[in-house]
Formats: structure tokens, C-alpha cells, sequence
């Protein structure tokens, strides 16, 4: 695995942790399909929760948060129509969480979850 | 609470309006929005903000800020705004304390420093008008912003110095960034020019004098005579013969030039009158002003109170020259774009000068000349009659002679002629105060055939032209305008007979041009 593939899995589950601790369900994660993949599908009360992982070292390149676009949003509430298809569920309450991870290795790193973004 | 706010000015032509921005920080992405009718270099203010920010050393908020700036409907332009947005944007994050009723005015680089604006001083009269009178600006604007009586300025060179100053963590800042003010230095260079001195002219008595009673009446002026007479040489040596501007006009004049000009840390306020020569290629826009979106001033108004000369008249474009009609009246020029409407004062002297015919030979005998009658009248006939019904002295202006020129250094100079102009303005003053005017020029046809009346014995020459057709009403009033000038410069209480055949003279040398 490459280094920075490792990071991201370090993050996710780190961030799957958390939605935990926060009392959600994790249902499902690193789930794929053809138009892509959502890193965590989490359940919250009755909403489901679609949560995309972003993990950085430092803040030099620009904060977790802003690789997250609108392009990327759209294909993550497409994907999550897709996840409910292949489910066959019916899942009206549907949110798109965000979770930024910021880890430069030395032990502590710090989170950060915006919910329902666009 | 996650919502900052703060004070900025818009400006509409010269009226500034008070802008409250609002800022709030929202849980949700990064994204920078900014609301209120912003034009384009005021949507750059996102990217700007965002960088001046971080390299001060206080990175705004990685959320979504939303900036609404009050009124919305107002449209705003320009880079202004952009520090009222970052303080809005630091206080709503609460990195920094209140700013209460500051306003903040300046553009941000994106190394953190301010950088001046245009039209500062316009701007900070009106936060002192609306009762904002604390105001932040760039270092480069502080002396500008400094002349308006009564206003609070502050210059900073850094947004880290402003923040410091509004309590932000002085750890986090980044003090030591001092920006070179390369923009500050070289703004020395543009010191006025002096004006052109008198003593230059030589020769001509019949177009000094006639100069003297343009500055002394403020009387619009029209010279006519062939290449090399000297026309443009006397026209730019009016504005030395004016009396130094009025406070009031001196800063309304300052304001017009801060709205067109670079912004510069040097400014003083203007005192002497301006000058203003566009070349004849000149667009109706160029000289009255406009421009798209909001119009900005034009020729007109940056010679108001001043002198706006028009060399070669003749070529410019009719329109040109018919647009002009408006402000000598009013003095004021209201343009209408899509994006507002904007009234710009323009009180100007107009100073025409225009060869006698294409070919320039005219003059005299005009024995070279090569035109046809019909080349000539027509001409002569692009300044249109209403134009040049407005214009009190027409005056031939005839080559110099050689034993005139032959004497030089032995004419008056300006300090000399100015003197007695102003000694004359002050008499004007005096007469026309309770009349609401300040120079002969502004005397109402009615007011000189009333309360201004002449007794008939003065007034026979006028009165015989008016009955023999040689002269029309409306030149019947411009010359008792001129007559007065003349006894005003005389230092005598009323016109007298000879005062009112030397105004003829003044006015009928261009019969014959025309």
C-alpha cells in the first residue's frame, strides 16, 4: 500500500471511531460501485448518513475541507442513491457529513465533522 | 456569535453612502460568498482576503463565509471594501474585538499590506457627514483622508499591525512584515507644474487685457487667430491670473481629482484653480464624463473651478461641444448609465480657441488664404450658436508683431495681473452677495436690466446697436457683463460710457471673425 493510501485508512478509522462514539451506526464501509465510493454509510436516528473521509498531514496544501467541492458532492448524492438502490431500501432522512482528519503521525490527530453540507 | 460587522462607504459619482458589511460564519464547507450587488473586483476581494489573511498570520475561517453588505440593493464596486470584509470576517470568527462604528476603507495585497484606493476623500466626507467619524485606511491614503475637517484617520501599513490593534493574538501575527512602499515614493514626482507665467507673452495687449477680464468676470472666452498667434500660450496662463479656490471649493475640487487619479500619499488639497486642455479627438464621454456601469467624471469636471480649454474648437465633434451647454448653464452635470446615476459639479471658464478657417490664413487681409467663403463659414459654424451665445469675450487674436517681439522680458507678469483680478473678484463679491452669485458671468439678464440698471446717458452706445440691429439682446446683456468687469478692474463703483465702448470692442472683434 502506498503511504498516502495508508493515511487514508488511518483516517477513516479514525472518523468510523468517532461517528461511533457519537452514537451512529456504522453500516457500511469503503463501499463501491461503478460510479465511485462513499468511505463510510453510517445510520443516525433515522437519517442515513453518507460520510466522506478527507485525510491530511498538515495544512500546507489547504485544509481537509476544501478538497471537498461541488463536483464531489454531487457525485456523493448520487452515490448514495445508488447505495439505497442496491440496498433496496427506502431511506428518505439521507445527509452528506464530512469528516476532516488532520494527522501529521506524531499521536494526536485532530477531527473535524460538519454535518448535512449541501 | 458567529457574525462580525462593520462600516464601509460606497460611492456613487461623489456622494458616498455608508455600507454596514456583515459577516457570518456558517457550519458547512469552506466557501466565501459575497452578497450585495458586488461588481467584479469586488468579488476578487474572496481570493485577496483569503491570502492577505494567511499571511498575516490570522487564517480566516475554514467554514463557509457569507459577507452581505448593507444596502443590498446598492450597487458597490471596487476594491475598497475589502478590509470592512476581512474585519467583518475576523470578527465574526471572533478573532478580533468589536470594531464598534470604525469604518474601513482599502484594498488588501496579498502579502497583508493596505493599499490605497481612489476616491478616498469623497468617501471619508461622507463617514464624517453620516456621523462615522473614526475611519481606517491605507498608510498611502492618510494625508487625503486626513484633509476632511472633523474626520478620525488612521493609516496602517498591515492588516497583522490593524488586527493587533483590535486585540488579535499578537503570537499568531505576523508583525515583522513591513512592506516596502514603493507606491509611496514615486507619487512625488507629479508636483504641480507651475502655471505658465505672463511676462512669456510678448506683444498682444489686446488679448492680455482681454485675458484679465476673462479672470477678473470669470467671463467663458473665445480666441480666434491664425497658427503661431499665441492662443494656446494666453489660455494656459488664465488659471495663474485666478484667485486662489474657497475651502469649500478647494476640497470638491480635491474630491473630483481623488475620484480620477491614482491614489497617491502625497495629496494636499488643490488650491489653485485646475486646467484641463483634452485634446479635439475627445469623446462626449471623455469630456463630460461616463463610462459604463457607474460614469465617472469627465474633462468638464475636473476643470471645475477651474479653467477647461478647448483648443481647436472647430474640430471637435458638434455633440462634443453641444454637451458642454448643460453644465455652463447649470454647472453641474448629471449622467444616467445603467448602473446609477451620477451628478458631478462642473463650474468651469471655457476657453475656446479656433483658427479663423481650415487653412489657417485668414487672418488679417487674408491674402494666403486658400479657402472658399463657404470652407470658411462652415467652419466657423461647427460651434454651434448657442454654444458661443454663452462665451462673453470673442476676441481676434492677430500674429505678434516684430517690434512687439522684439521687447521680451519688458510685459507685466502674472503676479501683477492676478492681483488686480483679485482685487476686483472681492468687488464683485461685495455688489453681487446679496444676490446669491460671485462673479459678473453668473448676472442674469434681468438682474442687469433691474436692479443693476445703468442710467441712459452710460448705456446710449448699447442703446443705439440694440434700435440700428447691429446687436441682439442676449449681446446686449453680455457686453453691460463685460462692462461691469471693466469698472470692477477700474476700481470705479459703476460702468461708465467708455467702460461700456471697451466691452464692445472685446465682443465685436469676433463680429468680425464670425
Amino acid at each position: 500500500m502506498k503511504a498516502k493510501d495508508v493515511l487514508g485508512r488511518r483516517g477513516e478509522d479514525l472518523a468510523a471511531g468517532y461517528l461511533e462514539e457519537a452514537g451512529m451506526l456504522v453500516v457500511e464501509r469503503n463501499w463501491r460501485c461503478s460510479g465511485g465510493e462513499i468511505d463510510i454509510v453510517a445510520l443516525d436516528g433515522d437519517a442515513l448518513v453518507i460520510a466522506e473521509v478527507k485525510t491530511r498531514k498538515s495544512l500546507d496544501y489547504g485544509h481537509p475541507f476544501e478538497a471537498v467541492g461541488p463536483k464531489k458532492l454531487a457525485r456523493l448524492h448520487r452515490l448514495g442513491a445508488a447505495w439505497c438502490r442496491d440496498h433496496e431500501l427506502r431511506m428518505p432522512l439521507r445527509r452528506i457529513d464530512v469528516i476532516a482528519v488532520v494527522d501529521d503521525g506524531g499521536g494526536n490527530p485532530v477531527l473535524e465533522h460538519l454535518k448535512g453540507v449541501g | 456569535m458567529s457574525l462580525g460587522r462593520t462600516y464601509s462607504v460606497a460611492l456613487v459619482g461623489l456622494n458616498g453612502y455608508m455600507v454596514e458589511v456583515e459577516a457570518d460564519i456558517g457550519q458547512s464547507l469552506p466557501a466565501f460568498i459575497i452578497l450585495g450587488l458586488p461588481d467584479a473586483s469586488l468579488n476578487e476581494a474572496r481570493e485577496r482576503i483569503r491570502s492577505a489573511a494567511k499571511n498575516s498570520g490570522i487564517p480566516l475561517s475554514r467554514r463557509k463565509i457569507t459577507a452581505n453588505l448593507i444596502p443590498a440593493s446598492l450597487p458597490k464596486r471596487g476594491s475598497g471594501f475589502d478590509l470592512a470584509v476581512t474585519m467583518a470576517a475576523l470578527r465574526a470568527a471572533n478573532d478580533i474585538r468589536p470594531t464598534g462604528r470604525t469604518v474601513f476603507i482599502a484594498e488588501l495585497g496579498l502579502d497583508g499590506r493596505l493599499r490605497p484606493v481612489r476616491g478616498i476623500l469623497p468617501a471619508v466626507m461622507a463617514c464624517v457627514q453620516a456621523g462615522y467619524p473614526r475611519v481606517v485606511v491605507a498608510q498611502a491614503n492618510q494625508a487625503e483622508a486626513s484633509l476632511v475637517p472633523g474626520a478620525q484617520v488612521t493609516g496602517y501599513r498591515t492588516l497583522a499591525r490593524l488586527a493587533l490593534d483590535f486585540g488579535a493574538d499578537p503570537q499568531e501575527l505576523a508583525l515583522d512584515f513591513e512592506p516596502d512602499d514603493a507606491d509611496a515614493d514615486q507619487a512625488g514626482a507629479e508636483a504641480s507644474a507651475p502655471c505658465p507665467d505672463m511676462a512669456d507673452v510678448s506683444g498682444q495687449g489686446e488679448a492680455r487685457r482681454a485675458l484679465e477680464v476673462a479672470a477678473a468676470g470669470a467671463h467663458h472666452l473665445l480666441l480666434t487667430g491664425p497658427p503661431g498667434a499665441g492662443k494656446t500660450m494666453l489660455a494656459e496662463r488664465l488659471p495663474g491670473l485666478l484667485p486662489d479656490l474657497e475651502d469649500h471649493e478647494s476640497m470638491q475640487v480635491t474630491a473630483i481629482h481623488s475620484l480620477c487619479g491614482l491614489p497617491s500619499p502625497q495629496v494636499q488639497l488643490i488650491r489653485r484653480p485646475p486646467f484641463e486642455n483634452p485634446h479635439h479627438s475627445a469623446t462626449a464621454a471623455a469630456i463630460i464624463g461616463g463610462g459604463s456601469g457607474l460614469p465617472r467624471p469627465g474633462a468638464a469636471s475636473r476643470a471645475h473651478r477651474g479653467v477647461l480649454f478647448l483648443d481647436e474648437a472647430p474640430e471637435y465633434e458638434r455633440r462634443v461641444l453641444d454637451a458642454l451647454r448643460q453644465p455652463l448653464e447649470s454647472g453641474e452635470l448629471v449622467i444616467h448609465r445603467s448602473a446609477g446615476t451620477a451628478a458631478y459639479p462642473a463650474r468651469f471658464q471655457l476657453v475656446l480657441a479656433a483658427n479663423p478657417c481650415p487653412c489657417g490664413k485668414a487672418s488679417g487681409k487674408g491674402l494666403d488664404c486658400t479657402c472658399t467663403p463657404i470652407m470658411r463659414r462652415r467652419y466657423m459654424a461647427r460651434m454651434s450658436g448657442p454654444l458661443l451665445d454663452r462665451v462673453d469675450i470673442q476676441l481676434q487674436v492677430d500674429r505678434v508683431s516684430l517690434a512687439d517681439f522684439g521687447q521680451a522680458g519688458a510685459e507685466e507678469g502674472t503676479a501683477a495681473v492676478a492681483g488686480r483680478v483679485k482685487a476686483a473678484r472681492l468687488r464683485q463679491l461685495d455688489r453681487l452677495r446679496p444676490f446669491g452669485l460671485d462673479t459678473n458671468s453668473q448676472v442674469s439678464g434681468r438682474l442687469l436690466r433691474g436692479e443693476l440698471r445703468l442710467k441712459p446717458p452710460v448705456t446710449r452706445i448699447l442703446d443705439h446697436s440694440l434700435e440700428r440691429g447691429v446687436l441682439t439682446a442676449r449681446g446686449y446683456d453680455r457686453v453691460l457683463r463685460l462692462a461691469w468687469t471693466l469698472a470692477d478692474l477700474a476700481d470705479r463703483d459703476l460702468p461708465d460710457a467708455d467702460h461700456i465702448g471697451q466691452a464692445l470692442g472685446l465682443r465685436q472683434a469676433a463680429a468680425v471673425a464670425a
